[in-house]
């Protein structure tokens, strides 16, 4: 090692015309790494993208039915009877599909931090369909041409059942790409027997008596939403001025936050850590529903939340074909309906309510307004803002990540 | 210091077979050793040299996600993430190795107890069964056996409702998401990395040397202090350098029990990592993380005194 370092001899070795060969040994050496190391580099995700233009029509007629599909799902998210799923058992009777359901999901950084090396070397992630939330992940993954566009020819139940609330989304005009799984609200939920009082607002998150008792999302998008809400900003077209306005606001707030959490946020407000906590929909009413009535899930004054997964078609998927018959598949309020009875977040199919009250039997998941949102809930639930760029959202990390991380 | 030179002397047995081996010819006699040395160097090699250098490497890229990351030389890397830096990475780090040291010194004060029981405390038969209790949390997954922790130190958890039952403890106390429970997070999860070489060098103790020691008017504080203790030392040794290091490295700790003002340096790294995809940043805290710890160990073989390091496991 010591002879790669430019000692005198090597320097003078160099300089004059008499080179030993020890120094051209170690100056040559010295080079070889140099050039070997400004060689070195890891890709991005935009250097696979939108170099090869797809004729998805062509591509579409081209593709082969076949008789299996690879599906990426995230825990808990689908119907489950003992490790059975009905949905996919009829699936499989209707179509003769066989699905090979794999909950492998456990959030959009860390999977598109996975799968995106793959995409990008134009290799399969050996999924034929996966779920993703709407934000900066599954931007990434329609810009760099990582997923296939829809046969919406091949979708018609789509057309005809998905609820408005899911057709044409900002973050995917036209739902070129995807189509929604299940739509979820991020609002508060709070414990009534230790906050003694009824939560409406935001505002309430100041209350003093509530110290050390006020859980929020480790998650930047839904940390800085809550924030830009609470100042009456709308999220989706907000501009990076606000961001630190809702920075400063959510820092005010910060000695009185107990903690960050990720999914855990919910056994914090179940133990009593957390009075009143930042909450998902879906989470709370499933704990309403197994041993924790008294808990509520509000939409604040200042509005809520709305968050979409949706199911994606990987590029090089074995079976596309599958995966597109699966999609419309679920849009029919059979299927929509025996899903949503088990995963009860907010169903895209609105014409499921019925099945799921005269059919199931299960007027407590039926008339639920977390299940199945009433119009004027749905009015005051935001979308997520859509990054253009790695640099904005980068801006934005940094300054939630600020709140977070001190 | 000379206690170590004695125990083996006294040990059954001894370093017999000093005969030296038959004559062979001295090319071969010369060239034996680096034929010898070659597995473990490429041992080194492949499992520490090349992640040591691309992690170097990587650190030293500039980009971003987007656009990928290039090799620039980019030092600057290393002032931008401690001087003035948008995130304060270096609270983060003195905060990890404020936590790490605070469960090792618990791991000590704990598992020597337990370690010196076991060896000297208990009849032969009872000694593999013990050990075996040590690290039988093992068997459980260990983000499993944290997250129990978190319901356990919870508010409405039996170990707060206890405290403010018996008046110990006021309304407003909590264990959960405070420095605290991340360092007994960090402890109760290295203990048994701390009591088993402890264990190790204990039990290769000859107890005639403690005799001895009464015999020459020690106490029993005494002999412990000047027998027991120095020649134990390796294992203490072992044992910090097993504990400290996991401690200060760890993000699951900090994450499943601590709070607001609990954010470590592994959880920086992490999140840097396969949150943010900020490979150079990740690779860069990894790096000043492993030349602080290199250095603080370091330091601290020189102080302690421990030369014997084939003693250590």
């Amino acid at each position: 090692m010591t002879g790669a370092v430019p000692g005198p001899d090597l320097l003078r070795g160099l300089t004059s015309a008499r080179v030993s060969r020890r120094g051209l040994l170690a100056g040559g050496g010295a080079a070889a790494l140099a050039a070997l190391l400004t060689g070195c580099s890891i890709k991005g995700s935009a250097a696979a993208g939108a170099e090869d233009t797809v004729d998805w029509a062509a591509f579409w007629k081209d593709a082969k039915a076949t008789g299996t599909l690879n599906f990426a799902n995230w825990p808990l998210y689908i119907d489950s009877d003992h490790g059975k799923s009905e949905s996919l058992a009829l699936f499989k009777k209707e179509t003769g599909i066989a699905v090979d359901y794999q909950a492998v999901i456990q959030d959009n950084a860390t999977f598109y931090a996975t799968v995106s090396p793959i995409l990008r070397a134009h290799g399969a992630t050996g999924y034929d369909l996966v779920v993703m939330t709407n934000g900066f992940e599954l931007t990434q993954m329609i810009k760099n041409g990582f997923v296939c566009e829809l046969d919406h020819s091949r979708l018609p139940n789509f057309a005809a059942n998905a609820s408005d609330s899911v057709k044409d989304p900002i973050y995917d005009p036209g739902n070129k790409h995807s189509v929604v799984w299940q739509t979820g609200f991020t609002g508060l939920a709070y414990n009534p027997k230790y906050t003694g009082r009824k939560i409406t607002s935001l505002k309430d998150l100041q209350d003093p008596a509530f110290k050390g008792r006020i859980g929020l999302m480790s998650d930047n998008t839904e940390l800085g939403s809550l924030g830009l809400l609470a100042l009456g900003i709308d999220p989706e077209t907000s501009t990076p001025a606000d961001w630190r306005k809702a920075q400063a606001w959510l820092r005010e707030l910060r000695p009185s936050v107990t903690g960050f959490y990720d999914q855990s946020y919910i056994n914090r407000l179940e133990n009593g850590d957390t009075w009143i906590t930042q909450a998902w929909s879906g989470d709370v009413f499933q704990a309403q529903q197994s041993g924790f009535p008294d808990l509520e899930f509000v939409t604040p004054e200042e509005g809520q939340m709305t968050w979409h997964d949706n199911m994606l078609i990987p590029r090089q998927a074995e079976n596309p074909v599958s995966a597109l018959e699966w999609m419309n598949f679920y849009y029919t309020p059979k299927i929509a309906g025996i899903v949503e009875d088990w995963v009860n977040y907010v169903c895209p199919v609105p014409a499921a309510e019925d099945y799921v009250r005269d059919e199931l039997d299960d007027a407590t998941v039926a008339d639920s307004p977390l299940v199945f949102p009433s119009a004027d809930v749905l009015e005051q639930s935001h979308e997520f803002r859509v990054f253009e760029n790695y640099d904005e959202y980068s801006e934005w990390n940094g300054i939630f990540n600020a709140v977070v991380q001190s | 210091m000379s206690a170590i030179g004695v125990a083996p002397g006294l040990g059954p047995g001894g370093p017999g077979g000093s005969a030296g081996p038959a004559p062979v010819r001295r090319g071969r006699r010369r060239s034996t050793p680096f034929f010898l040395a070659l597995v473990g160097t490429a041992y080194l090699c492949v499992f520490f040299v090349i992640p040591l250098v691309s992690g170097l490497i990587v650190s030293l890229m500039t980009g971003n996600p987007d656009d990928g990351y290039t090799f620039t030389w980019n030092f600057g890397i290393y002032g931008s993430l401690f001087v003035d830096p948008q995130v304060p990475y270096l609270t983060f780090l003195l905060r990890s190795l404020w936590y790490g040291a605070a469960a090792t010194i618990a791991c000590i004060v704990v598992g020597y107890p337990v370690a010196y029981f076991i060896a000297f405390r208990v009849s032969p038969r009872w000694k593999n069964p013990l050990l075996m209790l040590v690290f039988i949390s093992f068997l459980v997954s260990f983000i499993i056996r944290t997250d129990m922790w978190a319901f356990v130190l919870a508010s409405q958890g039996p170990v707060v409702t206890f405290l403010q039952g018996v008046g110990l403890a006021g309304k407003d106390f909590h264990i959960l998401g405070t420095g605290g429970a991340v360092i007994f997070g960090d402890a109760y999860n290295d203990l048994a990395f701390m009591v088993l070489p402890i264990y190790a060098a204990l039990e290769r103790i000859d107890p005639r040397l403690g005799e001895a020691a009464n015999d020459l008017y020690a106490g029993k504080f005494r002999a412990f202090w000047h027998t027991t203790l120095p020649l134990s030392r390796s294992g203490i040794f072992a044992g910090v350098l097993l504990v400290f290091i996991d401690s200060v490295g760890d993000p699951v700790n900090s994450a499943l029990l601590g709070g607001t003002n609990t954010y470590t340096i592994g959880q920086a790294i992490q999140d840097a990592y396969s949150g943010n995809q900020q490979y150079n940043v990740a690779a860069a805290l990894s790096t000043v993380l492993m030349v602080v710890l290199g250095i603080i160990l370091f330091i601290y073989a020189r102080v302690s005194g421990t030369d014997d390091l084939e003693d250590l496991v």
